[in-house]
């Protein structure tokens, strides 16, 4: 991203001293320091002094989460996100990859940003699991063996219900405190409909207009985070163009969210949309970042419910976005908020990388769900749709059905006095629209 | 690869399992340095045991082909202790990282090498109990390594080194052998010698540590002060007036910009020097010596004195320290961090010595102190692009130690010789003092295969007769292979 001869100056930051290891999903499982952030840095260098990318080089850079507890992490200031990033632009660009696996990621790239697509698949998923072929198809583990990718891209689906179509414009309750500018996501808006419509509802009841704009299409988080560049700068453009009238955007997916601060750096060799990236990313706000600023206006009313809640990477290490969230929570009378261990550690979804590289993310997503239910906690709240998709699979694996939430859900569920069945009975998408 | 170790290699597969074993070069780069980056070396093999059968096969297996072999955990150390050999083998315990037991009512923890220094904490905590050695390094550096080293940290002053914390060690020897090592045993101090050997004596394989309670009380406070003088004299009332603060850590101009620069910590601006002192142990103790010291902070100077009003205000206090040494990576491109003991009156000399050093040498020195026990960390700042200024500062490094000796200190506090301080033994040591260091070293490995080149200027060969070396040193051109 941005000019290439930064990195030999990034790489120089780095000194070595392991602060990074520890907060490394990959060093964590496997104590292997080519599987650390200092060691892929060392590969990164190797790379740089000529060393060319083989293939032990790529299977380490390609485990990397990108999930970027390693950056606040660093005393030095290392820019990992961005050498990573680089890194995987170098890999798309000079590494051929074989063709099964080749194939895999076509089909992710060229499916997921797409809601038009995710949706036209809908149809035969929801048949699909209504017909009981699902669970006959785990059973045999006949995809497993074509393919790890698609067993765990099967594995994931979440059980899909109707997806409400919401409105261009949603009134704000009470005098207008905000205009806002809603993005709805692709995996959000088209598995989690019920999280895009909490999130219009919460932010209309707490006084604010919100626009969304009919023809939104994919922020390119997945393609940025996967080396994909140009791909990830069309859909910036894209989005730049949908959202520039607005005087916030509002994202409630903590992988968009994140991509769209960062489009300053991906767009800035970009004369003509440098200046446009980086005003869109001045105004790109998380939901909970955007609610704590705005304050509270609607009235909480009781929840008594455990929660635990889940730190997303790009919500809490890319955007530093930790204790609004859990302030928003606290806000809920009758809401009692637990803490989950070695919150820092990633549930092993990161984008595409529960689909990529299965394995490793079963291993984190078994590691994430134990700490989950070791809080007793009735309801898991996270703000990524890709962490609720890891996290569910994990405890489903573990025999625990444990309800899952977005922040907004449960702030709608208070807001609107709906009670803690609201959010309990369900799996997914508690409220209809 | 040459055919010995790739032998060697295929053997380790056999008994390992070839998740274990490491021979692509691309990956055996990733190991070529621990925490001290200027001294670099590729292994030829690494291996990742995951239990003391495994390590003593390893070190048999070793033994069995004459090669030499080298043990790491986190790979933190500032000494190059575990700096690998490109002719041997690079055992990394990280994998051996289970807490085995955890023994509440007698204060013991059982810990495999690879345990990271803080999970002990973060484990005990719930019982009121903690491991007491905190390095800089405690989120990642590993309670092996820090038996290897002897390691120290902020709070060594009350608590003391590792050494004081370690009631057993169960280690490979340099025969393959498993053992213990118990602080209770009869007979010659074993443990003694073994905790702070730097790796030379065998591997270690599992450690009974010695948990401390929690202190009911703990309070911190960060006074600044115009200069680094005023800080000293400060320390030196503070200790004179018998009060023993868990820690008392002194930081000059040069390391507050850096840790601001890293971490935010909100040091006040425009102090020559702050003073991080915390108090702990029964409440009534601690609030009458923290007003004590409160005063002797004014009186010497401090022109604010900040009280941490909560744990997250102590641990933003303790940020700006503990991340200092990587924080300078913000103001330098590169650096060195020196460790250097001198007894605490001498400190308003050394640190004015320091300073002429570095104006005569246009070499920038911050300066890091565990300033309660005299034991220095001067960060010696320099530009790696620039032609000879690693030179220079290495130049400046060495007077450093030097200014300690001649003051009556030591080379090393906490980081340990390894590779880096061998060659400043000399200064410290006549010959017969290293000689008979290195007959023990013998004793343990008369084959000089665990960890060698490390400690010792120039190796021995056991049996050689101390103090009278005639004509070439057995060794002698193969200053390679040592």
């Amino acid at each position: 991203m941005g000019a290439q001869d930064d990195l030999p100056d990034l790489l120089g930051d780095c000194v070595h001293c392991g602060f990074c290891l520890p907060t490394c999903p990959t060093y964590v499982l496997w104590g292997e320091e080519m599987d650390s952030p200092r060691g892929r840095i060392h590969l990164m260098q190797q790379h740089a002094d000529g060393e060319p990318l083989s293939g032990p080089m790529v299977e380490h850079f390609d485990r990397c989460l990108g999930c970027m507890a390693c950056v606040p992490a660093c005393p030095s200031g290392v820019q990992y996100d961005r050498l990573i990033e680089m890194t995987r632009a170098d890999v798309e660009r000079e590494h051929p990859r074989p063709l099964q696996e080749r194939l895999i990621r076509e089909a992710i790239f060229r499916l997921f940003p797409y809601r038009r697509r995710l949706r036209a698949l809908r149809g035969p998923l929801r048949a699909y699991q209504r017909t009981g072929l699902d669970r006959l198809v785990r059973r045999t583990g006949v995809l497993e063996r074509l393919s790890p990718s698609l067993a765990a891209m099967e594995r994931l689906t979440p059980p899909l219900g109707r997806t409400p179509r919401l409105p261009g414009r949603v009134t704000a309750r009470g005098t207008r405190r905000a205009t806002v500018g809603m993005l709805t996501g692709c995996v959000q808006g088209e598995f989690f409909p019920g999280v895009n419509a909490a999130t219009a509802r919460v932010l209309a009841l707490e006084g604010c207009d919100v626009v969304i704009p009919r023809g939104q299409g994919c922020c390119g988080a997945l393609s940025l985070h996967s080396g994909r560049e140009e791909e990830a700068r069309a859909f910036a453009r894209r989005t730049v163009e949908t959202f520039e009238s607005a005087d916030v955007v509002v994202v409630n997916a903590a992988g968009c969210g994140s991509a769209m601060k960062d489009y300053r750096t991906l767009l800035a060799d970009d004369p003509a949309w440098a200046r446009r990236a980086d005003a869109l990313a001045a105004r790109t706000r998380d939901l909970a970042e955007f609610l704590v600023e705005l304050g509270p206006r609607a009235e909480r009313r009781p929840l008594p419910i455990t929660v635990a809640y889940h730190d997303a990477c790009h919500l809490a290490h890319a955007q530093g976005v930790r204790d609004q969230p859990r302030a928003l929570l606290e806000g809920v009378p009758d809401l009692t908020l637990r803490e989950i261990a070695d919150p820092e550690i990633c549930c092993g979804s990161a984008g595409t990388y529960n689909l990529l590289q299965p394995e490793a993310a079963g291993a984190l997503g078994d590691r994430k769900a134990e700490s989950v239910a070791a809080t007793g906690a009735e309801l898991l709240v996270a703000a990524n749709p890709g962490c609720t998709l890891q996290i569910t699979t994990a405890l489903r694996r573990r025999g625990a059905d444990l309800a899952v939430a977005h922040t907004a859900e449960v702030l709608d569920a208070s807001l609107r006095g709906l009670g803690r069945a609201a959010l309990l009975g369900h799996d997914s998408s508690p409220t209809g629209a | 690869m040459d055919s010995e170790l790739r032998t060697l290699a295929l053997r380790l597969e056999a008994l390992l399992g070839s998740d274990r074993v490491v021979t692509d070069p691309v990956r055996l780069r990733t190991y070529d340095c621990d925490g001290l980056a200027n001294h670099r070396a590729t292994p030829g093999i690494v291996v990742l045991p995951g239990s003391a059968e495994q390590v003593a096969a390893i070190v048999r297996a070793c033994v069995a082909a004459g090669v030499p072999y080298v043990a790491r955990g986190s790979g933190t150390g500032l000494s190059g202790g575990a700096l690998p050999r490109a002719d041997g083998v690079l055992i990394v315990t990280a994998r051996m990282r289970r807490i085995v037991e955890l023994d509440v009512p007698n204060r013991r923890a059982v810990v495999e090498p690879g345990v990271i220094n803080l999970d002990v904490s973060r484990a005990a905590r719930p019982h009121g109990l903690y491991f007491a050695p905190d390095p800089s390094s405690q989120q990642i550096c590993s309670v092996g390594g820090n038996v290897a080293e002897n390691s120290g940290g902020a709070h060594c002053l009350k608590y003391g080194f590792t050494a004081h914390h370690v009631l057993a060690c169960e280690i490979v020897t340099p025969d393959g052998e498993l053992v213990e090592l118990a602080a209770g045993d009869p007979g010659y101090d074993l443990l003694g010698v073994f905790v702070g050997a730097e790796g030379t004596l065998g591997v270690t394989t599992k450690i009974t540590v010695r948990l401390t309670r929690l202190p009911e009380t703990v309070r911190t406070l960060l006074a600044a002060f115009g200069s680094v003088e005023a800080g000293g004299a400060a320390v030196s009332a503070i200790i004179a007036a018998g009060v023993v603060p868990a820690a008392i850590e002194m930081m000059d101009a040069l390391s507050i910009e850096a840790a601001e620069a890293a971490v935010r910590c909100s040091y006040p601006p425009g102090a020559g020097a702050v003073l991080i002192v915390e108090l702990d142990g029964p409440g009534p103790e601690v609030a009458a010596q923290f007003a004590d010291v409160e005063r002797m902070c004014r009186d010497a100077g401090a022109f604010e004195v900040r009280v941490a009003a909560g744990d997250a205000e102590r641990a933003l206090i303790w940020k700006g320290r503990k991340s200092a040494f990587a924080a300078v990576g913000r103001i330098s491109p590169a650096y060195l961090v020196q460790d250097g003991v001198i007894p605490r009156t001498a400190l308003p000399r050394v640190l004015a010595r320091i300073d002429e050093l570095s104006a005569e040498s246009g070499v920038r020195v911050a300066n890091v102190f565990h300033a309660g026990d005299g034991n220095l960390h001067p960060l010696v700042l320099f530009d790696d692009a620039e032609e000879g200024a690693a030179e220079r500062a290495e130049t400046v490094s060495g007077a450093i130690l030097d200014l300690c000796i001649e003051h009556g200190g030591s080379i090393t506090g906490e980081h340990g010789v390894g590779v880096d301080k061998a060659r400043y033994m000399p200064r410290m040591f006549s010959d017969t003092d290293l000689d008979t260091m290195q007959m023990v070293r013998c004793g343990f490995d008369p084959a000089g295969l665990c960890n060698p080149g490390k400690v010792f200027p120039t190796p021995r060969l056991c049996g050689e007769v101390p103090g009278f070396r005639k004509g070439p040193h057995p060794f002698e051109g193969k200053a390679d292979i040592f």
